[in-house]
């Protein structure tokens, strides 16, 4: 009880102070994000800054949005969408710069009002009645301003979610929804077919081939002709037991159900052919359908790193705070990852889809790369 | 040789009994779960312990779990793990004590009877037999790794198949060489690895562990 309440008196100094603080992120931010449209055209310094600027200030707004979601005593998940319009986050960036750190802009302006009215108009006057007025000031405004903080805080959190949270009207959301289960029911179809194709074109035919050769064999009176057979028989047996293993793998993992995230992901950052870091904090499990989407966006993210970006690290970092689960894979190639370009990161990003969940790339020509992943989930 | 055999399905693990005995094997326990493996790998202390991976109650990783915790009672009590899938993970953690006296092999390596058998036999005499999986995916990792990167393509081979738990003769035979050409092989492989000279076996186990990354230094034993 005393513990909440101290809370409380200390939340809104607090809330000015960071409101104030990342409001001037967000001016510098808006700044360099204005620079780099402006720019790009005309120093062809290609795509790379924006999309490492955009990441800032998303992960800005991600901050703010959990922040506010804190403030509004909501507990839902905060949602995080993916076909999120672009012009949000600037909106946002540009409303929060002003009204950020509006407030102690203001208080600051009193202060300096006062200075100026008592000390700098008539600097040799002091007498009872000068300083009785002073005093008076400066309580109302301290009283001003503690009545003014929990409405700022308050409507600085409402702001926050009003632009960032609230996000699509429902019709944008359902046209995303229905957009997100089609891709879903695709990929999921894609696969069953994959099984299916494998299946027949793999255990199954050898299956058939083993019967074939059991049958010539039985039929055999050559003692050699008989071990022959048996043998191309264990052969093509070692064979079929290869082609199931390889395909229950790619179905569900036997680590993942074991070991749950963190094994899975460091059983797979051991297969990477470079030296992977991995640094993974999970005090729970996730529901096991987002348990797996996770996998196979890091298994994804680290095959690309083997493959494509010439690295000669990575990383891997995962962590669940605030409703979200972030996942991170990095490395130290040349970079050049871009999301409309295939390579796997459209792979990433559908999988994800279907869980509210969202990509962020970041990767300049040169380097590093940085895959950022997050799906809103509780933990179990 | 007394044996503790761990397998659910009543078909592979009649299959085991039946297969071990043949070759001159005690079977002395046959289990179906991890509590019962644990208590039996304790009680038995058998001479090796031939373990499915994957085990009720929990049907994930008891097997492993079980063994690991036999282990670590029962300093170097020597057990192979049988999986249908192989873990690069769970080689380490089964490699992480150093003491050898451990095998991890993909479960249809007991189709080829006779190398199933002697990796049994390696493992039961403190040895090391990895499954050729778990060795190639370390091949295409490891090999830029000092100090393995002195060893010569040949060497590399012959550290590999060590690690697989042939014998030099049977290296040799795979070779087409004679065993001597393989002792020469390990002597330099031993020598390039930092191996103070100890015996042969023992050296042997601490090449294979330094090979499969279990030890960060090969020399700092």
């Amino acid at each position: 009880m005393a513990r909440t309440a101290v809370n409380a008196a200390a939340a809104g100094p607090w809330a000015l102070v960071l409101n104030a603080v990342t409001g001037l992120a967000a001016l510098a931010l808006l700044v360099l994000l204005a620079g780099c449209v402006v720019l790009a055209p005309v120093a062809g310094i290609g795509p790379a800054p924006l999309d490492r600027v955009r990441a800032a200030a998303h992960r800005l707004a991600g901050h703010q949005r959990r922040w506010a979601g804190r403030v509004l005593g909501r507990d839902d998940v905060p949602r995080s969408v993916p076909a999120r319009p672009r012009w949000r986050e600037p909106l946002w960036l540009a409303v929060h710069a002003v009204t950020g750190p509006a407030p102690v802009v203001a208080v600051w302006a009193m202060l300096s009002a006062l200075d100026y009215v008592f000390f700098r108009l008539e600097p040799s006057r002091t007498s009872t009645l000068n300083t009785f007025a002073l005093s008076l000031s400066t309580v109302a405004i301290a009283v001003v301003v503690l009545l003014a903080v929990p409405l700022f805080r308050t409507g600085q959190a409402r702001l926050a979610s009003l632009l960032l949270d609230a996000g699509p009207t429902p019709d944008a959301r359902i046209r995303e929804l229905t957009a997100s289960r089609a891709a879903v029911v695709d990929a999921h179809a894609a696969e069953l077919r994959r099984i299916e194709r494998d299946l027949h074109d793999g255990a199954q035919a050898k299956l058939i081939a083993i019967r074939m050769h059991l049958g010539l064999a039985g039929g055999s009176r050559d003692p050699d002709a008989v071990r022959r057979a048996i043998d191309e028989v264990r052969e093509v047996a070692g064979q079929a037991l290869t082609d199931l293993r390889d395909l229950v793998r790619g179905i569900h993992p036997p680590v993942l159900t074991d070991r749950g995230l963190p094994g899975a992901i460091e059983a797979s950052a051991l297969l990477c052919p470079i030296p992977v870091d991995v640094d993974v904090e999970l005090p729970g499990r996730p529901q096991p359908p987002v348990e797996s989407a996770a996998y196979f966006a890091a298994a994804e993210a680290l095959a690309n790193v083997a493959k494509h970006s010439g690295a000669s690290r990575a990383w891997v970092r995962l962590r669940h705070t605030g409703g979200v689960l972030r996942l991170t894979v990095g490395d130290d190639g040349h970079g050049g990852v871009r999301r409309d370009l295939g390579t796997g990161v459209r792979g990433i990003e559908d999988r994800l889809s279907a869980f509210d969940g969202s990509l962020t790339v970041s990767s300049p020509p040169g380097g590093p790369t940085e895959l950022t992943m997050e799906v809103p989930c509780a933990l179990s | 040789m007394r044996v503790v055999i761990a397998e659910d399905l009543a078909l592979l693990r009649d299959g085991l009994v039946r297969l071990l005995s043949a070759y001159g094997c005690t079977v002395v326990e046959a289990v179906d779960n991890g509590p019962m493996l644990l208590e039996a790998l304790v009680r038995h202390r058998p001479d090796v312990s031939v373990i499915d991976v994957r085990l009720p109650p929990g049907f994930t990783d008891e097997g492993l779990r079980a063994a690991l915790e036999a282990r670590a009672r029962v300093p170097g009590l020597p057990v192979l793990i049988l999986s249908q899938y192989v873990e690069q993970l769970y080689a380490r953690e089964l490699l992480s004590d150093r003491s050898g006296g451990v095998g991890y092999l993909l479960k249809d390596r007991v189709g080829d009877v006779d190398r199933f058998v002697d990796a049994v036999r390696q493992v039961a005499g403190g040895g090391t037999a990895m499954d050729p999986e778990v060795v190639s995916q370390l091949l295409t990792r490891r090999s830029r790794d000092e100090p393995l990167a002195a060893l010569t393509p040949r060497e590399r081979e012959v550290l590999a198949l060590m690690a697989e738990g042939m014998s030099n003769l049977a290296i040799a035979a795979r070779f087409r060489v004679t065993d001597k050409a393989i002792a020469k092989h390990t002597t330099g492989i031993f020598a390039k690895l930092g191996l103070p000279p100890s015996d042969d076996h023992n050296r042997r186990v601490m090449a294979v562990l330094a090979y499969l990354q279990a030890a960060p230094s090969a020399g700092a034993t």
